[in-house]
């Protein structure tokens, strides 16, 4: 069934290697998207109508247009037009940085606008001041909202590098790929094998960390 | 008895709609004043002003003697002064029962931890919630968490007690267990203002009663007289939608 | 840009919309049903199968659609089963789109109250009648914004089936651009024929959104 591939040489070992080229750039972008995410979130929050329409913009761009098409247009486009010349890696973190960050800030504006006045209000006649009524009642609820959504994101970044094979990165797609052509004569079933392999190592990857987004969204609700 | 509360021509407007129309108020020391009237009339509003929570427009509010304005350092101050508890019930979800009360103690007045925890544990025994002290606010009923919320409004020595409705979103079973805790701080001579529709416990409570109607006192008196013997048609009119006889 | 290069690709980008438009919709189509089906399952706690389900929804879930692609249309046929291209894609998306529309589905079923069950017996009304005159509207009232959210989901990931070789909107660009170089042009197309795609669902989406919830809430 093709897999007895994985076991010859350091073959399984190069899979995983693949699948932590397509880590290593998840987690990169989904730091940078949380970072820029939170404060896109609040300017958001502020209602100054031309931050408003800028986002609306922003953010509808990323809701209708395929991470593939950015990538391309990043990674072609640039070259191109700019005539930088961007690595694939480069690339595909300023897409997905692009796409998490407005993920990202619709999140950190929900759970803002999420609070309740009441919440305030009664810190404030308990006497707290502003910076005792954010630091003590308000960040600590956003923040227990935003973790469950923020791992949630990280899952949906891992699935999402997979489409960096397209321009070129050797993730584990590729790594797979060249596995099965080096081995064409010796195993002709190898794609079986292999691809069913990647299929359970990204459920591996996502899998647990959609438990514990889970998890902590169910312990932490109000 | 000294004077501890006053309020003098306060108005207070809502873009075209006055609110608050010239009140004026005086409070005495360990007195309960109970405020009742028609939705709308103003009387949250009316605590929310006194709290600040409201920006005061015009008119002036005197607390011990001294003028609260709407300046928002000073706002601090007078706030540990005046505790309030609200309707809706807004302990903060992510703290547990003990970290709800301890919470301003210790960050506003800088009491020392050990200390307030101390205060706060008798304070949940009178109120019969001891055995809560580490769960949290999801885990109780509405009249359990209303009773937290009046013990994180007492441990801060408030001079005044504002009480906005506070058994208006309670199951009716729950209403008695809240009362109860609000009649024996009377008893031990607590100031405080109360917003209540429940007439048979503003009766029980009450040293004076207020009859609030288009942002004003429309008429006030000894619960006695006020239930008994009410001199305008409109609190008359106003009474009678809570008795049943026909 | 170059005026003349855009229409002479023009055709070639309307046939590969069109196919794009067509798989894309079967797989929803498909994933409407299996999201359906699955949800009642789990809903109603049906043994075995609901096992099933659940294993089913956090596998493809948890896994991107271009490995799933790639596992069948690469994969299934070293163990003699062999699908075409367009199949694979459809059916890829369907399963895909399936496990999200099952989530989608149940927790609208779940999140109606238990009270209209109990009143709507009260009034004498049959099991049958029931859920199909109480439950199922207001399941599917509640259920609505996720579903729309996924559809354009859905509508995006089949940018991915030029991985498969399906001559689809982001292969022909990928095509037109290895072969004469006019990057710019490519582009540019490629994503007005995705706006032209997406953005009457995605503002169908914000509409039916508000409307529903309206509905629900009354104000």
């Amino acid at each position: 069934m093709g897999f007895e591939v994985l076991l010859k040489g350091n073959n399984m070992l190069r899979l995983l290697g693949g699948l932590g080229v397509a880590m290593y750039i998840s987690l990169i972008s989904v730091a940078i998207s949380i970072v820029l995410g939170i404060i896109l979130g609040a300017l958001m929050t502020l209602k100054n109508p031309v931050i408003n329409a800028i986002s609306r913009v922003y953010l509808e761009i990323v809701r209708i247009m395929p991470q593939m098409v950015l990538l391309f247009i990043v990674y072609f486009g640039a070259t191109k037009v700019l005539g930088i010349n961007l690595s694939a890696e480069i690339s595909a973190i300023i897409v997905f940085s692009f796409w998490g960050t407005a993920e990202m800030s619709d999140l950190v504006r929900g759970a803002l606008s999420g609070i309740d006045k009441i919440q305030y209000e009664s810190s404030m006649a308990l006497g707290m001041n502003t910076r005792q009524t954010y630091f003590h009642v308000i960040i600590p609820q956003i923040i227990r909202r935003l973790i469950p959504l923020s791992i949630n994101l990280i899952t949906r970044m891992i699935k999402t590098t997979s489409l960096v094979m397209m321009i070129g990165i050797v993730e584990v797609l590729k790594v797979g790929q060249q596995i099965i052509e080096a081995n064409r004569k010796s195993s002709p079933n190898a794609a079986f094998g292999i691809f069913a392999t990647i299929f359970l190592l990204y459920f591996i990857a996502c899998y647990p960390i959609s438990c514990l987004s889970k998890y902590l969204e169910k312990k932490w609700e109000k | 008895m000294e004077e501890i509360l006053r309020v003098e021509n306060l108005s207070k407007r809502f873009e075209d709609i006055s609110v608050i129309n010239n009140l004026s108020l005086s409070v005495k020391k360990g007195e309960v004043v109970v405020i009742v009237g028609p939705s709308g009339c103003g009387k949250s509003t009316f605590l929310r002003c006194l709290n600040g929570l409201e920006e005061i427009e015009e008119g002036e509010i005197f607390l011990d003697g001294e003028k609260v304005s709407s300046n928002k350092k000073n706002m601090s101050k007078t706030r540990e002064k005046i505790g309030m508890v609200f309707q809706s019930y807004d302990l903060f979800p992510h703290k547990t029962i003990l970290q709800n009360i301890t919470l301003a103690p210790i960050t506003v007045k800088k009491r020392k931890k050990a200390e307030v925890e101390e205060e706060a544990l008798k304070l949940l025994d009178r109120v019969g919630l001891l055995s809560k002290k580490d769960n949290y606010p999801r885990q109780l009923s509405g009249g359990q968490k209303q009773r937290v919320a009046i013990v994180r409004a007492l441990i801060m020595h408030p001079e005044v007690l504002l009480l906005d409705e506070i058994t208006a979103a309670l199951d009716p079973e729950m209403v008695r267990e809240v009362l109860d805790v609000v009649l024996s701080l009377a008893k031990e001579g607590r100031t405080m203002l109360i917003v209540t529709h429940e007439m048979a416990f503003a009766k029980a409570v009450a040293d004076r009663v207020i009859f609030l109607e288009g942002g004003k006192i429309v008429e006030e008196g000894a619960p006695n007289d006020f239930f008994d013997n009410p001199q305008t048609d409109r609190l008359k009119r106003f009474l009678q939608t809570f008795s049943y006889e026909k | 840009m170059n005026f003349e290069v855009i229409r002479d690709y023009l055709p070639l980008y309307f046939k590969a919309f069109l196919l794009t438009i067509k798989i894309g919709w079967i797989g929803i189509a498909l994933s409407l049903g299996i999201g359906v089906i699955s949800a009642f399952i789990l809903h109603f706690k049906i043994p075995v199968l609901s096992a099933i389900v659940k294993v089913y929804v956090e596998l493809f879930r948890n896994t991107p659609l271009l490995v799933q692609l790639f596992f069948v249309y690469f994969g299934l046929p070293k163990i003699g089963i062999s699908i075409s291209a367009e199949a694979c894609g459809a059916i890829g998306l369907g399963l895909l789109g399936g496990s999200y529309m099952t989530e989608s589905f149940r927790s609208g079923l779940d999140a109606v109250p238990l009270s209209q069950t109990e009143s709507s017996l009260a009034l004498g009304m049959t099991k049958g009648r029931l859920f199909t005159s109480v439950i199922l509207p207001q399941a599917f009232t509640l259920s609505v914004p996720a579903v729309v959210a996924n559809l354009i989901f859905l509508l995006k990931e089949t940018s991915v089936f030029s991985a498969i070789s399906l001559m689809d909107l982001m292969f022909t660009a990928k095509d037109l651009i290895g072969l004469y170089y006019n990057t710019t042009e490519c582009l540019v197309m490629l994503v007005v024929f995705y706006v032209i795609m997406l953005l009457p669902v995605s503002i169908l989406g914000s509409f039916v959104e508000k409307k529903t919830r309206f509905k629900m809430f009354g104000n």
